[in-house]
């Protein structure tokens, strides 16, 4: 019984194709996972399916019928419910205040029946939830279990998630299947997007491979139970990545054992015996509605080590990364570089004794979209010398400089003066790599650095750490992908609550530590040195 | 005897409070829906000065003042409807427009007016006025409260009115969403540029009948640019309610009671520079500003157009 | 569909400027012709005697004086990001303080020194008169478009306050500043009878413009207006920099204000006020804030405004079309800029 299907559809943005023909089918009681790495086409196709973009050709089909999705409304009246990865929760409302919009826009709100609707639901799904907290109260998990509720307020027919687990504990995770079995025996047809391997297996009964936007194959379930691990393994990487030697793309075959967990971590020569280049004791930030400070963080960093700092997300990663940048005052604690009192200076002062910061929000807050790249390999050193003499620009200089960079860090881009915001994202980010891991950077922190790109760029940027770490750059990496910080880490910290749960030495059971570290269990034993 | 207690000085300033606040009144009102919607319309003041001119004519040409109300109200929404087309539905910078709205309006009227009456400045005659029965002879505030045009009284009633639809009914929360989180409602399945539209329409209707009730009720007449920055004030009033209309309610009438103040002072038979006394609401406002800096809320999607999609 | 394939070059750009131009005299000389009058007679006379006879040339360059020195002004908030509305407040005081203080120090000091210190009397007038919706703003982020309109009511409720109370000349019969004569007022140029204020207001709107686009300053404000979070990443002193964007803006705009007390009127008259704060505003906006062409188009406009109070006299047409002339031109800049941006981005397979 196939609920919903696409058929040969195709969706072109300016400069690229993003969906080419495409046909998939959806059926209810199965979990269908959409698998293939970032910039493959996922995400478009969910926005297909939830009215937000309309196909260039080709046809949605839902219960035998064509169907024009073109708005989220109709989206929703066809039973259509999806959750993406930015959360679309207004702050301001409360939990059931969000749930009721999009009600009748003259009526009084039926607060009752809409509290009954929320009782059926959270109890079908097993969701302990304060319908009448204010959402800014609730936990990022918290949070996206109401936005499944939102998703199936009105029918419970199909699901669509968009890389849910990204922000999710490991309990959080086991919590998240435990509902989609659930939602599966009701019956539901849920779709499931995701770049991770190992969660296509662990969720999936069906699993799609989408690869530069077009289906490279499917694995049905009578296939997946047939195979065994290390089969369904190299399954899923040949359609994922084809023959490496006909793709253009590639520089060479993808090592296939980088690829299936993660390359086991090389152990760097760190002489802790000298003094450490960064001493961190007792960090707090001030306390902001909405935002999660710093509690108490203390820890040291020597030369040429990378820490890696996990933990869901908003649990204070961004406050630690700012302020040790300078961007945030601290409101208690100290903050030395090679013993230099550096507490009470900003970015400035920073940046001057060596301290570097790669930002996740690449156009947001790391570039200036409308300026060029030449300007924003600069951008932290306007008014400096060589480039300012006296206050006054040296262009010639500052452009010829550029083109240097832009060769030397293979920044595919038409010219020095295109526009920042032009370049694909992977190109912004070796951007942001070339103007920080600079000569001069002593100590690197590194925010998100491959979230949102490609295989390739992903992997570009973790060699970047690594060869910085060998010249002796004391290193801090902050993401939410433990494999990426088991992999690049000598040591790796958790925060939980704007503290730090724990440091541990990356050995074997690091990430059973980290697991329990990340949900709040403290070890003494698992504190380092 | 202390001439600021005779009764003279009391009902002028009274009933001036009320003519004076009236406008701005409506005028923070609609503001007030705009911005909580999201959309900063920076040219309400162009929208109550066609408002008044349209009124004016109106109600000049046909004698019937409820027409020219209407029209008023009707002149606002117009010009709002540039501001919709060109903001919310194509996403053009809401200050330029609204700054070119505005200019654009106080020369229109002002030239029109010119090409239709010359030089001349015809007045209407007294608009009517709805004396509430036994409210109006109780003394002073009979006279000064309870003896206007019944557009004060609707202005009024408009304050419950809008509290309760903000509070109670869908179209607010779409509102709250609209100005705070567009996305979450465009998730929902509400079309946000519809409802921001709605919002602006409604602002420019209220502000067109503040400005006609100015050229009708207060004036008697038109002259160019007689709005003298009451949509300005309007924003003001709205930017300091954070939300809440009663809170609109109370800045008007603070800014009526200064703004009438001078001719009740003369009443009184004191003389005090114009000037100085219509310093007084601007300073209030400056100094409520400069005091409460930290807590002024605004919705954190104002004056950003919603493209869905858009990354 | 017919694709339309226009260059991106110097043809492209001079298209995005003239067009809106052309729309908004083509528009308005339609609505022109709806009230009844012939619209070619009128732009043919704002050319004749705005441009084409001396007397009205030299008025036209005359008017630019304060123009070109507020736009200055406001290209230094733009950049910033800072909407300066406050410009009729700052530019009235600073003429008042400027045509308060030529008097007393006339006798005492050489016309020169008295010049520069009216001057610098101005700019510093409107600067100060900026600082309260500066701070505001910048410590703690509240709206300027609200700060700087209340500052400027109040601004202009003041000035008529310090003429007719404690400034005015009591030989006069309406009320205005004691008049500084026309020997010590700024000298002409060249034996015309445009004043040296001109000179003076090229000069700093050439500064200024190479101050935004050559100086390690105007980038940094470049980077604060275009994108406020990644001026703070990048280490700049965010509040430091509205301030003082904000303080340089509205202390050009006072200049203008005392140069043209100086140059032009030697005194201030009670309840004066050119309104230029608002006007500006689409010229800076229509030269995409740079200072050259900034040059060009107040030329014409001042043209525009001397034409135009010539047809009010003679052909009935009364200034306030300018006002309209001036806000669709605003209109159809922004739409131009929009359908160009969005021709760009269909094109950009």
């Amino acid at each position: 019984m196939v609920d919903a299907s696409l058929r040969k559809v195709t969706k072109r943005f300016p400069g690229i194709v993003a969906l080419d023909e495409v046909s998939l089918e959806f059926r209810g009681g199965e979990i269908h996972v959409l698998l293939g790495e970032n910039g493959a086409g996922k995400s478009t196709l969910l926005g297909l399916l939830a009215g937000m973009q309309q196909p260039d050709a080709g046809e949605i089909v839902i219960d035998g019928k064509p169907v024009l999705i073109d708005s989220p409304r109709r989206s929703m009246d066809l039973g259509i419910g999806a959750v993406f990865q930015q959360l679309l929760l207004v702050p301001s409302l409360s939990v059931i205040e969000n749930l009721m919009l999009g009600g009748p826009w003259w009526q009084p709100v039926k607060r009752a029946a809409a509290l009954r609707r929320f009782g059926e639901l959270a109890t079908a799904l097993a969701i302990r939830i304060d319908p009448h907290a204010p959402v800014t109260a609730l936990s990022l998990g918290e949070q996206q279990q109401v936005e499944i509720l939102r998703a199936l307020w009105r029918e419970e027919k199909m699901l669509l998630l968009d890389e849910p687990t990204s922000m999710l504990t490991p309990q959080g995770v086991a919590d998240l299947g435990r509902m989609l079995r659930r939602l599966k025996e009701k019956g539901v047809a849920l779709i499931l997007i995701t770049h991770k391997l190992l969660e296509a297996y662990e969720f999936g009964d069906r699993i799609s491979v989408l690869r530069q936007g077009r289906l490279a194959g499917e694995i049905d379930p009578e296939h997946m139970r047939s195979l065994s691990e290390g089969e369904r393994t190299a399954e899923v990487l040949r359609l994922m990545f084809g023959t490496a030697a006909n793709d253009e793309r590639r520089r060479g075959a993808p090592d296939l054992a980088a690829l299936t967990g993660r390359k086991a971590h090389r152990a760097r020569p760190i002489d802790r015996s000298k003094p450490p280049v960064l001493n961190v004791s007792a960090l707090a930030t001030e306390r902001l509605v909405g935002e999660t400070a710093l509690r108490e963080v203390s820890f040291e960093l020597w030369p040429g080590e990378v820490l890696g700092i996990a933990g869901v997300d908003g649990n204070g990663q961004k406050h630690l990364a700012e302020v040790l940048a300078g961007q945030r005052a601290v409101a208690q604690g100290r903050i030395s570089l090679a013993g230099c009192d550096v507490t009470r200076g900003r970015v400035p002062q920073r940046r001057l004794v060596g301290i570097r910061y790669v930002t996740d929000e690449r156009l947001g807050e790391g570039t200036v979209g409308t300026f060029s790249v030449a300007i924003n390999l600069l951008l932290k050193e306007i008014g400096a010398p060589p480039y300012w003499r006296h206050g006054v620009t040296d262009w010639s200089l500052i452009h010829a400089s550029a083109r240097d960079k832009i060769r030397d860090h293979d920044i595919r881009t038409p010219s020095e003066r295109t526009p920042v915001g032009k370049l694909s994202g992977g190109n912004i980010q070796k951007v942001l790599l070339a103007r920080e891991l600079g000569a001069d950077a002593r100590v690197a922190i590194l925010n998100k650095p491959t979230y949102g790109l490609d295989l390739q760029n992903q992997r570009l940027a973790l060699e970047r750490i690594d060869a910085a770490a060998a010249r002796g750059v004391a290193v801090i990496v902050i993401s939410t992908d433990l494999d990426e910080l088991l992999e690049i880490s000598d040591r790796i910290g958790v925060m939980f609550q704007g503290r730090l749960a724990g440091i541990i030495d990356n050995t074997a059971d690091a990430e059973r530590k980290i697991g329990s570290l990340m949900t709040g269990a403290k070890s003494a034993a698992a504190k380092s040195a | 005897m202390n001439p600021l207690l005779t009764e003279p000085f009391l009902i002028s300033l009274l009933y001036g409070a009320v003519t004076a606040g009236t406008p701005l009144l409506l005028a923070g009102l609609g503001e007030q829906m705009s911005e909580k919607a999201g959309v900063l319309n920076v040219g309400i003041e162009g929208m109550m000065l066609f408002g008044a001119y349209s009124g004016f004519v109106a109600a000049w040409y046909t004698g019937s003042f409820w027409l020219g109300f209407l029209s008023g109200a009707l002149g606002g929404a117009a010009v709002a409807f540039i501001v919709l087309l060109l903001c919310i539905r194509r996403g053009l910078n809401q200050i330029v427009i609204g700054i070119a709205v505005t200019m654009g309006s106080q020369g229109l009227t002002a030239l029109l007016h010119f090409v239709e009456f010359s030089r001349t400045y015809p007045r209407l005659a007294a608009a009517p006025v709805l004396a509430l029965p036994y409210l109006s002879r109780i003394p002073i505030l009979g006279k000064g409260l309870f003896s206007h045009s019944p557009i004060v009284y609707l202005s009024v009633l408009l304050v419950v009115v809008l509290t309760g639809v903000y509070r109670a009914t869908y179209f607010g929360l779409s509102l709250e969403a609209a100005g705070n989180k567009p996305s979450a409602l465009d998730a929902a399945g509400v079309d946000v540029i519809r409802t921001r539209s709605f919002a602006v329409l409604f602002t420019g209707f209220l502000a067109g009948l503040g400005g006609a009730y100015m050229a009708i009720v207060a004036a008697g007449l038109f002259v160019p640019f007689m709005t003298g920055g009451a949509g300005f004030i309007g924003i003001v009033l709205a930017m300091l309610a954070r939300g809440r209309p009663v809170w609109v309610l109370v800045g008007a009438t603070l800014f009526g009671v200064s703004l009438a103040m001078t001719t009740a002072l003369q009443v009184a038979g004191l003389n005090v520079p114009t000037d100085v006394v219509q310093m007084l609401p601007f300073a209030v406002v400056m100094a409520v500003l400069v005091i409460f800096a930290r807590h002024s809320m605004l919705p954190p999607a104002l004056g950003l157009p919603y493209v869905r999609g858009e990354r | 569909m017919r694709k339309l394939r226009i260059a991106d070059g110097p043809a492209a750009a001079v298209l995005r400027v003239l067009l809106p131009v052309v729309l908004a005299l083509v528009v308005g000389g339609v609505l022109l012709l709806a009230l009844g009058k012939n619209p070619l007679d009128y732009y043919a006379f704002v050319v004749e005697r705005g441009i084409l006879r001396r007397g009205g040339l030299q008025e036209t360059l005359t008017r630019m004086a304060p123009i070109l020195l507020i736009a200055a002004g406001l290209i230094v908030a733009f950049r910033a990001g800072i909407w300066n509305l406050g410009g009729d407040g700052q530019f009235l005081l600073a003429a008042v303080s400027a045509a308060g203080l030529a008097p007393v120090l006339d006798g005492v000091l050489p016309r020169g020194a008295t010049l520069l210190l009216c001057m610098a009397a101005g700019a510093l007038v409107g600067a100060i008169w900026s600082l309260a919706p500066a701070m505001l703003k910048a410590r703690y982020g509240v709206n300027e478009i609200v700060t700087t309109l209340m500052m400027s009511f109040l601004g202009v409720s003041l000035s008529n306050v310090l003429i007719k109370l404690v400034l005015f000349d009591p030989a006069t019969t309406v009320p205005q500043t004691r008049s500084l004569p026309v020997d010590e007022r700024l000298p002409r140029m060249f034996g015309s009878t445009v004043h040296s204020g001109l000179l003076i207001a090229v000069v700093v709107l050439v500064l200024i413009h190479l101050l935004m686009t050559r100086t390690a300053f105007g980038l940094k404000l470049q980077v604060l207006g275009a994108n406020r979070a990644a001026a703070v990443h990048a280490g700049e002193r965010v509040e430091r920099l509205t301030v003082l964007a904000f303080v340089l803006s509205a202390g050009l705009i006072g200049l203008a204000g005392a140069v043209e007390v100086l140059g032009v009127w030697g005194t201030v008259r009670a309840d004066w006020n050119p309104a230029y704060g608002l006007l500006v505003v689409p010229l800076v906006f229509l030269a995409r804030l740079n200072g050259y062409a900034v040059i060009g188009f107040t030329f014409f406009f001042s043209a525009l405004m001397v034409g135009g109070e010539s047809a009010a006299h003679r052909i009935g047409i009364p200034q306030y079309y300018v006002l309209v002339l001036v806000s669709l031109l605003l209109i159809f800049l922004a739409l131009v800029e929009y359908l160009d941006q969005s021709r760009r981005k269909r094109l950009a397979v």
